[in-house]
């Protein structure tokens, strides 16, 4: 313990500290409700401000400022009043306190107790994808065997929710979106799965630390080894994050929502805070899933350079996990979206028969883990090609007959 | 291949992003309250009576109360009463004024029509368009006072339509002055010949002139 670093053990040494001072029948609980309540303050706060982050970056994205305007009220208790709008970073809050106090509309005809449990049902599976992801080097809240599987199975239990929802609200369009989105989520679960499998192929694991573990290890000190700096592995994280965002309903594949389409989908009979469930679920769904690309693909909470260790793992983390959300917002700032068939073709057609030669591009790295010199090089363009020349050939075959589209009376 | 589309795509919102902090007119919005941007000269939205002074605005109206407007509105928003006396105007002559003229602008549609028809150029589209209040009833009931402003704004909110307005009064007014003066030229050679002791000597009264065209 004493070997790591004071910024390193800071968090956990000051856990033990106030466990210490209750009773001992007190203390396992407290150690586990500590670390609850430390993932919900911390990505409770994060959530708020990816928000604001989003919607600020969107703004900038399309030329435009995005919200500035919330500063702080002016409560009549106090004597002075903080003018400063600080640049509408707590327009979160103000979204709260509007979702909260807006009218709760249950429909006449739903299924009340499901309609009441959708959102909560969402939001604690949203949840529970954070507790296998190694946030640090001593931060896991839970050191599962099995990690990997619970955090799909959790993650899956989500589309329960989604289907609750659309069920309980006793509304047509809202069924018929529910089962879209189930349709969505479940072609997707699979690319998922399969741009994940490779990375247990290859470290022999199903533990989440044991996977960042594995990538510990710099050439020269400069180079990481991280997973997605070998060909198997960026083919991996390709699909993966196509994956992840057709999972947290993202653009492009927002298509269960789609505001400027449908009615909001499955949240169509939602309002005021059940509404802000489901949106924070959302989020907190994106979140988990980039934290586990994190993990498996960008090195976790391993520093990009050996020098570079100083900085507390932590800090590596979240900044890799800032890194993906920016990128998920990029994206959602710049592609359209899609349509249903596009989006199941894309799957189905794509993303499975790639995901699955990638599977078998792992199974051949495994084999010649052993080649050395020259057949370094050979190991590296094979690995290549098997990932590549697909890609291509697939990629015409799919766009073949969908365009460049011509229009008769527009240049 | 596959996914160039994406890319290209990528590239231009990155350099929407990175655009957006150091060139500002890429920026497709203003901060509203702070900044405003300059209205189109033909904006419009509700009408406003135009008076020839600032000063006395109520004194100095164009309208005479012949309310052709009022009956020409399509949803009917102005309320015309015409005044019982009679009040010089600009030019000095006797005219009718408006007692009470208002307009209810939760009914107007600004459709112009009250300007075209108005033969008095009494009546202007204004480009005011903070105009949310807090009462209905009273608020958006515009009265003869609220109604009232000066020639000089309507100059600078459509100065090119102002000045080809200003023209043509002060043309008609030209000719109207010059229509007395014949007028009273006439008068004044009618009465002539009745005083004369030789009425062949005096020519014959003077054929009133033709008007030139106005400009």
């Amino acid at each position: 313990m004493s070997a790591v670093p004071f910024l390193e053990r800071a968090p956990i040494e000051l856990r033990d500290w106030f466990v210490q001072l209750l009773p001992g029948p007190l203390q396992w609980l407290t150690h586990h409700l500590i670390t609850v309540v430390a993932i919900l303050a911390v990505f409770g706060l994060f959530f708020a401000f990816t928000t604001v982050a989003e919607r600020k970056l969107l703004g900038r994205l399309q030329n435009r400022l995005g919200p500035n305007r919330a500063g702080v009220p002016k409560f009549s208790i106090l004597p002075w009043h903080l003018r400063h709008k600080l640049w509408g970073l707590t327009q979160p809050f103000a979204d709260a306190v509007k979702a909260l106090t807006k009218e709760d509309i249950v429909p006449t005809a739903a299924d009340k107790v499901l309609h009441f449990l959708a959102p909560v049902i969402i939001v604690g599976f949203s949840l529970m994808g954070f507790a296998v992801l190694p946030f640090g080097r001593l931060l896991i809240p839970v050191e599962l065997d099995a990690a990997l599987l619970y955090f799909f199975a959790a993650g899956a239990a989500t589309e329960l929710a989604i289907f609750m929802a659309g069920w309980s609200s006793h509304n047509k369009y809202s069924l018929l979106a529910a089962m879209r989105a189930l349709a969505q989520l479940i072609s997707y679960e699979l690319p998922l799965i399969l741009s994940v499998v490779p990375i247990i192929l290859v470290t022999g694991t199903l533990s989440t630390s044991a996977i960042v573990h594995a990538q510990g290890f710099w050439t020269f000190g400069l180079l990481p080894h991280w997973f997605v700096f070998t060909p198997w592995g960026a083919a991996g994280f390709v699909i993966f994050l196509v994956a992840a965002l057709a999972e947290s309903n993202r653009s492009p594949f927002d298509l269960p929502e789609a505001e400027s389409e449908l009615i909001a989908g499955h949240l169509t009979e939602y309002s005021g805070f059940k509404y802000a469930l489901f949106f924070m679920a959302e989020y907190f769904g994106l979140t988990a899933l980039s934290g586990l690309g994190v993990t498996l693909f960008l090195g976790g909470w391993q520093a990009p350079c050996a020098f570079l260790e100083f900085i507390p793992s932590y800090l590596w983390f979240m900044g890799k996990l800032v890194g993906m959300i920016m990128f998920f917002i990029w994206v959602r700032g710049t592609l359209l979206r899609l349509r249903i068939d596009q989006l199941t073709r894309l799957s189905w057609k794509f993303l499975v028969p790639l995901a699955l030669l990638n599977l078998g591009n792992a199974a051949f790295w495994v084999l010649s883990a052993h080649w050395a010199g020259p057949l370094q090089l050979v190991r590296w363009a094979v690995s290549l090609a098997v990932i590549v020349i697909p890609f291509v050939v697939m990629g015409r075959s799919i766009t073949t007959g969908y365009g460049p589209r011509s229009y008769r009376y527009a240049p | 291949m596959l996914g160039t589309g994406i890319l290209k795509g990528l590239l231009v919102t990155a350099k929407n992003f990175t655009g957006s902090y150091h060139d500002p007119k890429r920026m497709v919005t203003v901060e509203y309250p702070e900044q405003k941007t300059v209205l189109p000269e033909n904006y419009r939205n509700f009408p406003f009576l135009v008076s020839e002074s600032a000063d006395d605005p109520m004194g100095t109206l164009r309208c005479v109360a012949c309310q052709i407007c009022e009956k020409e509105c399509p949803p009917q928003c102005i309320i015309i009463e015409k005044s019982k006396d009679k009040k010089p105007d600009a030019a000095g002559k006797q005219q009718f004024y408006p007692a009470i003229f208002s307009i209810d602008t939760s009914v107007c549609m600004s459709c112009q029509i009250c300007v075209e028809v108005c033969p008095f150029d009494s009546i202007k589209m204004d480009k005011v368009f903070e105009i949310a209040a807090t009462d209905r009833f009273q608020d958006l009931l515009l009265t003869r006072d609220r109604l009232a402003k000066s020639n000089s704004y309507y100059h600078q909110i459509h100065p090119e339509e102002a000045a080809e307005v200003d023209g043509r009064l002060a043309a008609e007014r030209k000719i109207a002055e010059e229509k007395a003066k014949a007028a009273a030229a006439a008068k004044a050679a009618a009465a002539k010949p009745a005083a004369s002791v030789n009425p062949a000597s005096a020519p014959a009264a003077p054929a009133p002139k033709t008007p030139p065209p106005a400009a």
